[in-house]
């Protein structure tokens, strides 16, 4: 089993599927079950889409930076951009009436909920980074 | 092979549109939205969507859904949603969009709810 896997992958729409693919890999070394495995591979898709699109902003200059890590905590997932940076918290509640029948804003949404531990960090080589965690992996 | 596959099948005048595959950022969601386009430019604005073959579907794909459902209610029309999976169920609760579709398990009870 892999204690981590670390990746670079380019601001392109098929990155989301490559960083998916290697999520699952990481996932079964890991011998971890299916609720995980689909957990994680939402969380990672919805990351690594917005590094594409809203950090990178399709960049070819710039590269998604993604690490996947086997911890006591349980499975750490960090994927950085190189886009300004944004503030979390003043990303609207998907949820909130008044934006329910917008067409965006729900990834955040999805990665909180599916995953136990979500933060947001400027990188202090530039970038953002968002770093995911699910707590306690049973095999 | 494409991401997606959409069927339409008339059954009076509501236009059954049966998605299989996946709803997600890039062609499945780009071709969802075209799918919309030409049924409302047809004049075809009372739309049942099957999601029963949807495998997989994100952020970008709910979000096509909903986008699909204010364009067809900007034309007068109704979308209505059919044989939500687990999953899609699942995202649709935590986004709090069961509260905007109408949705159905059953084919013929989502038809004649049209009428």
């Amino acid at each position: 089993m892999n204690e981590s896997i670390e990746l670079k992958l380019p601001s392109v729409i098929g990155s989301v599927d490559e960083a998916a693919s290697q999520a699952e890999s990481f996932v079964r070394s890991c011998g971890l079950g299916d609720d995980v495995a689909s957990a994680i591979d939402l969380a990672v898709r919805e990351s690594v889409a917005n590094a594409v699109k809203h950090g990178n902003k399709f960049d070819p200059e710039k590269m998604v930076e993604l690490k996947f890590l086997r911890s006591p905590k349980g499975l750490e997932i960090f994927v950085r951009d190189f886009g300004p940076g944004f503030a979390p918290e003043e990303i609207p509640d998907p949820t909130n009436p008044e934006n329910l029948l917008k067409a965006n804003g729900r990834g955040i949404l999805f990665m909180r909920s599916f995953m136990d531990e979500v933060e947001w960090s400027n990188h202090d080589d530039g970038g953002m980074v968002v770093k995911m965690i699910k707590w306690q992996l049973s095999q | 092979m494409a991401d997606i596959t959409i069927s339409e099948r008339q059954a009076g005048d509501v236009t059954i549109l049966d998605l299989d595959g996946k709803v997600t950022i890039g062609e499945g969601s780009v071709a969802l939205r075209n799918a919309i386009r030409r049924l409302l430019g047809d004049g075809k604005n009372k739309i049942l969507m099957n999601l029963g073959g949807v495998g997989y579907i994100d952020s970008s794909g709910i979000g096509e859904l909903v986008s699909s459902f204010t364009a067809v209610n900007k034309e007068g029309g109704t979308l209505k949603l059919l044989n939500l999976t687990q999953k899609i169920q699942d995202l649709l609760a935590i986004t709090k969009l069961l509260t905007v579709f109408d949705v159905y398990e059953d084919e013929a009870e989502a038809l004649a709810s049209y009428n």
